[in-house]
């Protein structure tokens, strides 16, 4: 997996690894929407663009896990998977496929209530890039 | 970081590099051995450096790591020259606890008691993506923010009287509805009127111990009366106003020259634009969970009703009190003998106020504000009243629950295996639950003993004792 969990007393975190910053940022998305549900369920009917900004990296990822979030709590769509198709320190945009929730097709694994900036960590690893993040659940 | 003991329950955080203040935190010496403490006690001092902050910055003996503030935190800020922090209130705003009591016994209750967790389960909508029973539309989502309880006692759900039993009637005035994002809106209007998951849960308990006669007299409690507690707050309209304001906070942090040591942090000078918008959202937040609350217990009453066949006379189930444990509010305090408007944080903090203060309601005021504090589910919960000692040395603050001991995932290790519903049930303790793996993350274990951390703030006099309750049923999200 590219993706653990980490404890957290109060929350739930991940710790991610990829080779490229797209990827890392790809496999956040997945590492949030794993937690969610089983994404293996999820079919990707609908596509989305998504743009992002943030101050730099590190707030960049809380600001594009909380617009996947929202896709999830705001408009009931469980994320398959994403494409990020360009990106620098502060920005990036990014093709999001999904699937509206249906109650019989997807289980519910928990509540994520927010992306955290707490202990969030962007940057270069052994042979790529390593993210931190942390969840409210 | 070298802790200085004050008292058998109070220690001391000197003030030290970036801190203004000192830390000052309630625990005994064994809750703070080892280096669990780490963390909680780093954010405490983190607190401490925040421009503004009055007297201490302070931990209650429930600490644990959270994010930013440490849960059971609670910060002051001067009203005028302090800042306003989202993370200090934390994303769910005016989560708290609601305490029914009822003219029940256990031996009424025993016979119809599994009738009784399945119908309040069925009835109340519980778990994650669970919605709610009361649609509403987007004018009436406005009244709901301005008006809290009062909005829902109006239609019906619930009683004139239960607004006095309510922290703040259920209602802060500065709530102002065009503060609130179209996101958080939207993520209200259909979660109003549903317990959530997690933490979350509705209990039925008995009272099994009187410690303070006269204040439990004063409350309506007598020991063998049945109770129904409910532990919610503002759902996903909360959650969306805290996310929203840490983002604009975070954008204006260059700015401002308010960069905190933790981006988690970030927070506003209380005088600036910002801050005041967060602050009328907040209190919209804290109104919708007041109205949430609300209509979860009506649906328990009802569902009392009809489980016992008695009309509301008889089964007189009465509010006792709602508090809440999440919220930054202007209050008025005596620092260094000068009366102060400031800003009061408390992060899983739970007000107590004293006796006699007019903030609480007249009927309790020779007792001092009930202060509701539930335990696993497994144990007990707790009724303290406030004191003056809490006003002199807390802001009128004290703990909220037990605190969690153990990670989730720790949680979900111990309990591999094991089936915690029956262990509960040979307790005599009936669950009901939704999530996968709610009971796991949420078993007794997973906690420190409420006792412990009632022991702590009654011994160091910032709450008295007054009843405790055991449990007999539990539903959780």
């Amino acid at each position: 997996m590219p993706y653990t969990l980490i404890d957290h007393t109060a929350d739930l975190g991940i710790r991610v690894w990829a080779g490229g910053l797209r990827e890392l940022f790809e496999e956040a998305a997945a590492a949030l929407f794993d937690l969610i549900t089983d994404r293996g369920r999820v079919a990707d009917t609908a596509v989305r663009a998504l743009a992002v900004q943030g101050r730099d990296r590190p707030d960049l990822m809380v600001n594009w896990l909380r617009e996947l979030l929202y896709l999830w709590n705001g408009d009931q769509l469980l994320v398959a998977r994403t494409r990020v198709d360009t990106l620098d320190e502060t920005r990036l945009a990014a093709r999001v496929w999904a699937a509206g929730y249906d109650p019989r097709r997807h289980e519910l694994r928990r509540e994520i209530k927010a992306v955290t900036y707490h202990g969030i960590a962007v940057g270069p690893a052994d042979e790529g890039w390593e993210a931190v993040v942390i969840f409210d659940v | 970081m070298e802790l200085r003991k004050l008292s058998p329950y109070c220690w001391e955080l000197p003030a030290e590099g970036r801190m203004r203040v000192p830390g000052r935190v309630y625990a005994t010496e064994e809750m703070l051995r080892g280096d669990r403490q780490r963390e909680p006690l780093r954010q405490v001092a983190n607190v401490a450096s925040l421009p503004g902050i009055v007297k201490a910055s302070l931990a209650m003996p429930d600490m644990h790591w959270g994010y930013g503030f440490p849960i059971g935190g609670v910060a002051a800020f001067d009203w005028e020259e302090g800042i306003l922090s989202p993370g200090g209130v934390g994303y769910d705003i005016n989560c708290g606890v609601r305490l029914a009591t009822t003219a029940l016994g256990e031996d009424d209750l025993r016979p119809r008691l599994e009738t009784l967790v399945d119908e309040l389960y069925r009835s109340i909508p519980s778990g994650v993506g669970s919605t709610g029973s009361v649609k509403l539309g987007g004018k009436e989502a406005r009244r709901v923010l301005q008006q809290g309880s009062r909005w829902a006692v109006a239609q019906g759900f619930g009683e004139e009287r239960d607004l006095l039993h309510t922290e703040d009637g259920g209602c802060l005035p500065e709530a102002d509805p065009d503060a609130v994002s179209e996101r958080a809106l939207k993520r209200g209007l259909r979660q109003l009127g549903t317990l959530g998951s997690g933490n979350h849960f509705l209990e039925v308990g008995v009272v099994d111990a009187v410690f303070d006669e006269t204040a439990a007299r004063v409350f309506g409690l007598a020991e063998g009366q049945v109770t129904l507690m409910l532990h919610s707050g503002s759902r996903g309209l909360g959650y969306q106003v805290c996310d929203d304001f840490l983002a604009v906070m975070n954008r204006e942090a260059a700015r401002s020259g308010l960069v905190p040591p933790d981006r988690q942090l970030v927070c506003a000078w209380i005088s600036s634009d910002i801050a005041r918008w967060y602050y009328r959202a907040m209190n919209c937040a804290a109104n919708y969970a007041w109205a949430n609350r609300q209509i979860l217990m009506h649906h328990a009453r009802r569902v009392f009703q009809r489980v016992f066949g008695a009309g509301p006379r008889d089964l007189a189930m009465d509010l006792l009190y709602d508090v809440c444990h999440n919220i930054a509010k202007r209050e008025t305090h005596v620092v260094d003998g000068r009366e102060k408007v400031l800003c009061v944080h408390r992060k899983g903090a739970t007000r107590a106020f004293a006796p006699g203060h007019e903030a609480v309601c007249e009927a309790f005021r020779p007792a001092g504000q009930p202060i509701l504090i539930p335990g696993d589910m497994g144990t007990c919960s707790y009724i303290l009243a406030g004191t003056r000692k809490a006003m002199e040395e807390t802001f009128g603050s004290s703990c909220h629950g037990a605190g969690r001991k153990l990670s989730r995932k720790a949680a979900k290790r111990a309990g591999r295996g094991r089936a915690i519903y029956r262990e509960l049930e040979d307790r005599g303790i009936l669950v009901r639950w939704t999530g996968r793996s709610t009971l796991a993350e949420e078993m007794p274990e997973a906690y420190k003993d409420v006792s412990e951390v009632v022991e702590v703030v009654h011994g160091a006099g910032i709450a008295r004792k007054v009843a405790r309750l055991r449990p007999l049923a539990v539903v959780k999200g």
